[in-house]
């Protein structure tokens, strides 16, 4: 039976469709059979980020109305055989996503998969309550930066009152922070919320930080999920994440500036 | 160079990571309060507006409702404020005109009103 996360935010452009598209395939090559979603109808963009654009036939919408089958419409990603690509539909009508049908398809999902991860688009809409109104858990991506944080918490609080869990009153839907677009230097100058800070505003379980990385931009760019770029910071801190999320226990990283060695102190280097 | 100097003779210029948090923990205790706000309360702050003002002179923003929490206990919390050298008896006037509604609220008069106890 799988778990379904879903990666919320509110804001905008803080890194839902990026961290998405790593989670899911952190959870791959950890050997859970996972599919990501993404719930962004009109907007579409997780397909771009996993590199698989041109192996779009049909998707969420069509399976939805019947129009296609759920093995027509996933897409078998080929670097990791555990991970499948659920495109969305680039068309107008947002209220596509009928709540009755999102849940048949993920029940369906269900039997196949360990993990479904949901791509949450941005805002408070109907597309964003519906991918999260299903969630067992949730990963609120955030920055350290004061709209985005003051976005997540008002959607810690939709998902207290308004997800699947919260109407039955079940065992509420457990909600960790992922900290994006981390910069430990700015941090440091006083610049950007520490993230100390961001977790005493929001006080949810930190599940990773993400620091600022090239090698993100390098991966949307190619269509790879940045997991599979074993030298990246971003990638390892998802990984990291991603284990923390299984249950192990990860020192956090790239949270302190690393310690200038000895040599470099001496040149005056940074 | 240029930045220490400015360091030094602006001290507060750094913290800007500082009032980004002090600014979020103000506006956040805000919504957090208002955020279970239910539905029916601009209704409710009518009618009981439109029944005050049967009796005595009231402005619109001299009535306040609130919900809030005290431990397990949901409050209904309303203030009115009476302006003491403007009580005015008013003519008593009939509640809106519109169709009465049922009551939605019932108040239970064996329980002790929680607010009302000590302390």
């Amino acid at each position: 039976m799988a778990r379904i996360i879903v990666l919320t935010s509110g804001k905008g452009g803080v890194g839902k469709t990026t961290s998405a598209a790593a989670i899911a395939a952190a959870l791959a090559l950890r050997g859970k059979r996972t599919v990501v979603i993404d719930f962004d109808v009109g907007l579409r963009n997780l397909d771009l980020v996993m590199g698989c654009e041109r192996r779009v036939v049909f998707d969420f919408i069509n399976v939805i109305n019947g129009d296609a089958k759920l093995n027509q419409a996933l897409i078998k990603d080929k670097r990791n055989d555990n991970l499948y690509i659920f495109p969305t539909s680039q068309t107008r009508d947002k209220d596509a996503l009928k709540r009755d049908g999102v849940e048949r398809v993920l029940e369906e999902l269900k039997d196949d998969f360990d993990y479904i991860v949901c791509d949450s688009p941005a805002g408070i809409e109907h597309g964003a309550i519906t991918a999260l109104y299903f969630a067992d858990s949730a990963v609120i991506v955030t920055n350290p930066e004061v709209s985005s944080v003051r976005d997540s918490d008002r959607i810690i609080g939709i998902l207290a009152s308004k997800s699947r869990r919260a109407e039955r009153n079940l065992e509420p839907v457990d909600v960790h922070l992922l900290l994006t677009r981390y910069s430990m230097e700015r941090v440091k100058r006083g610049e950007m919320l520490s993230v100390e800070d961001v977790n005493e505003i929001l006080s949810i379980p930190l599940l990773g930080v993400i620091p600022e990385s090239e090698s993100v931009l390098r991966a949307s760019n190619t269509g790879t999920p940045v997991v599979f770029d074993h030298e990246s910071p971003a990638g390892r801190a998802y990984i990291d994440a991603v284990a923390r999320f299984l249950g192990e226990q990860r020192e956090m990283r790239f949270v302190k500036p690393e310690r200038r060695s000895f040599f470099r102190a001496l040149l005056g280097k940074a | 160079m240029i930045a220490r100097f400015l360091d030094l003779v602006f001290p507060e210029r750094r913290h800007s990571a500082g009032i980004a948090k002090d600014r979020l923990k103000i506006v956040l205790a805000h919504e957090r309060a208002s955020r279970d706000v239910p539905d029916f309360l601009p209704a409710l702050q009518n009618d009981l507006l439109a029944v005050v003002a049967g009796y005595v002179e009231i402005r619109d923003d001299m009535l306040r409702v609130n919900v809030g929490k005290s431990g397990d206990t949901s409050l209904l919390e309303i203030n009115v404020e009476i302006d003491g050298a403007n009580i005015k008896p008013v003519r008593k006037v009939s509640t809106p005109d519109r169709p009465k509604p049922a009551p939605r609220i019932t108040i239970d008069r064996g329980s002790p009103v929680p607010w009302a106890e000590p302390g």
